[in-house]
């Protein structure tokens, strides 16, 4: 373990290097600087052939179960994967391979069982663990080491699963790109000169480049729903309170929800299936039985109604080849039997607005907690008091988006400005879930876009928050109303805007609250139809 | 909810409640980003939202109880293990009376 231990250990250096140019030169020079160390001239793929052959959860998983690789095996070419393009890609913060190489040895000795025992899983970096370090990709909890596992961890390791390492994220999950980390951004495996996504960036881009065979991420207004879509993979936000959000870092209590990655639709349902369920303690999770969702997966679905928001057809911004995409979809659908219905969402086009008051609100709020006091960055210059304390250690620890964040959120909660933004917002929250409510009287699932474009090449927006937040439009009214997404790859763009090199596209299906197992069962209706989702990224540079 | 103008003092009013010490720089740059995000939010003024009840959360949220029954704390030195400084069982801090006005609250 020494020459991994001394790996990981440059990379750290490389990126703290990095970020620390940032600081003094601003984040251009940060990125330059991480080129010039990262970039490699030329990146070998396809994988070694044991990740080729079980790069899915559901195949890594009954290849360990049939002995045809040991879990040691399977989670060594995983690290070496990792080893290999995450110079380059930056999906994780860390790894923990020493952790993960125990657990798998467990697996292998027979003590270790359960329904995913073997199968290598990233988490992301706003998931506390007690091995390694949750970060949370900001400088303020760099050094962090959680007291605690969160209860997602606590499940995956009743299931035996091996975790293989922590994410990188937009600092506190605040960003659509993964660009607002404070130890640089991660890459997007289909194009390494555009975002993966984010907040869940590193999440996805460690599935999609084969760097696990699942992973964990949070949704707060898009966050797991979009990188998926731009990294060409499967991913749901489930329902408000199906998954405990115990040892979830807080960023919007109301409306973050952890939920699941994978290059499948069973994929991301087996490991719900591990995660879901009522946990005392997460008061705000739900008590009520978690349906069988892959058994479910394969009852054949008749009748299936899906709902078209007119309101969408006009949303500004759309990319031509995602609109196409869609169209494509759809078609699919109606070729499969689906029926198609017309329905209204009135209020959506303020989803946005509503979202950017509701999270900054509740985040300045959830983000108080950072004082230097107690954990996390505390300033080095000489303070008169504990105010003063706090305001440079806060100062000094945030990145630029947390800090317009708790702004914008202080602001809208300060006194004269409460019922102007913050109490309107929650009445157009309500109008909002009376629209879905509405709707699915008509339909079972709402298919949209998950996003209104492919991949941006990186840096294009971070100068312009507003332009990056726009991004959101179909995905936050989900968290706004608690109701589960669901992101299926659809296409891929045909390179002739991004350099030839061909960039995923995603549809996005919601439902009413807990209908997870009809999202998952309408989303394998249509990849079961479609090769989408065999694709694989090759990576030059 | 007119057209937000942001002035410097209101910046860093505003600054001051979110106990942020932002640099002259940085209050100049967020004062404007801030009013133009301000400015995209001012659509909400649009709906009719006369007679909508506020919902601040998805799903009916009630009061949860369980057994008031005695269980292990943290330890202590789980407790301090993130801590910045400490002195034996504490957290170290500096002062926290007088300077500041707000310093009490």
């Amino acid at each position: 373990m020494i020459g991994r231990a001394r790996w990981e250990n440059a990379q750290h250096k490389a990126r703290r290097l990095a970020a620390g140019i940032s600081k003094a030169k601003g984040f251009c020079a940060s990125r330059l600087a991480f080129d010039l160390i990262c970039i490699p001239e030329r990146i070998s793929y396809p994988s070694t052939s044991v990740i080729a052959e079980f790069d899915t959860l559901i195949a890594a998983r009954d290849a360990v179960r049939a002995k045809r690789i040991s879990a040691v095996e399977l989670t060594r070419a995983t690290l070496a994967q990792i080893d290999k393009l995450d110079p380059v890609l930056h999906a994780f913060n860390s790894t923990t391979a020493d952790h993960a190489l125990e657990q798998a040895k467990a697996v292998d000795a027979g003590t270790r069982t359960g329904p995913l025992a073997g199968v290598p899983v990233a988490l992301k970096d706003n998931i506390c663990t007690t091995f390694g370090t949750t970060t949370c990709a900001s400088k303020m909890l760099e050094n962090f080491r959680s007291p605690y596992d969160a209860t997602v961890v606590k499940k995956l390791d009743a299931a035996g699963a091996i975790v293989i390492g922590k994410t990188n994220l937009d600092e506190f999950a605040m960003g659509g790109s993964t660009e607002n980390s404070s130890f640089g951004p991660t890459r997007n495996p289909w194009d390494p000169s555009r975002v993966p996504g984010g907040s869940s960036g590193g999440s996805a881009a460690a599935v999609a480049a084969q760097m696990c065979c699942a992973a964990l991420g949070s949704d707060t207004g898009g966050s797991i729903r979009q990188p998926a879509s731009l990294c060409g993979i499967v991913g749901i936000k489930p329902t408000y309170g199906r998954v405990s959000r115990f040892g979830l870092v807080a960023f919007a209590s109301s409306l973050d929800q952890i939920g699941t990655f994978g290059w499948t639709v069973a994929d991301a349902a087996a490991l719900l299936q591990a995660i879901a369920g009522h946990d005392p303690r997460d008061s705000t999770s739900v008590d009520r039985p978690v349906p069988g969702y892959l058994s479910e997966l394969s009852q054949p679905m008749t009748g299936l109604r899906i709902g078209i928001a007119r309101e969408y057809a006009q949303t500004k911004g759309m990319d031509p080849q995602v609109r196409r995409a869609i169209d494509a979809a759809i078609a699919k659908y109606k070729e499969l039997g689906a029926a198609i219905v017309d329905v209204a969402l009135p209020h959506a086009e303020y989803g946005v607005a509503a979202y950017y008051v509701i999270a900054p609100c509740e985040a300045s709020s959830n983000l108080a907690r950072y004082d230097g006091a107690h954990y996390g960055h505390r300033t080095k210059e000489k303070v008169n008091d504990v105010v003063e304390l706090f305001s440079r250690s806060r100062a000094e620890g945030f990145g630029d988006e947390v800090k317009r964040r708790i702004m914008i959120g202080t602001y809208a909660l300060s006194s004269g400005y409460y019922d102007a933004y913050y109490l309107r917002a929650l009445r157009i929250r309500r109008l909002i879930k009376n629209d879905f409510d509405a709707a699915f009287e008509k339909c079972d699932v709402i298919l949209t876009p998950t996003a209104p474009t492919p991949a941006f090449p990186i840096g294009e927006k971070s100068a312009d928050p507003l332009a990056m937040y726009l991004l959101d439009v179909f995905t936050v009214t989900a968290n706004i109303a608690g109701i589960p997404g669901i992101s299926v790859p659809c296409g891929f763009t045909d390179g002739s805007t991004s350099g030839g090199k061909a960039l995923p596209i995603g549809f996005q299906l919601l439902g009413p609250t807990f209908s997870e197992s009809t999202l998952f069962r309408a989303a394998e209706m249509y990849q079961s139809a479609t090769d989408w989702h065999t694709r694989r990224p090759t990576l030059t540079a | 909810m007119a057209d937000p103008h942001l002035s410097q003092a209101d910046i860093r009013h505003v600054a001051k409640l979110a106990r942020l010490a932002l640099s002259e720089q940085e209050l100049t740059k967020l004062g404007s980003q801030l009013e133009s995000i301000l400015h995209y939010i001012g659509k909400l003024a649009e709906v009719d939202t006369s007679g909508v009840e506020p919902m601040a959360h998805a799903l009916p949220v009630h009061n949860v109880f369980r057994d008031d029954v005695p269980s292990d704390p943290l330890p202590l030195e789980k407790t301090l293990q993130n801590a910045p400084a400490t002195d034996g069982p504490f957290f170290r801090v500096p002062k926290v009376i007088g300077g500041d006005e707000d310093s009490a609250g």
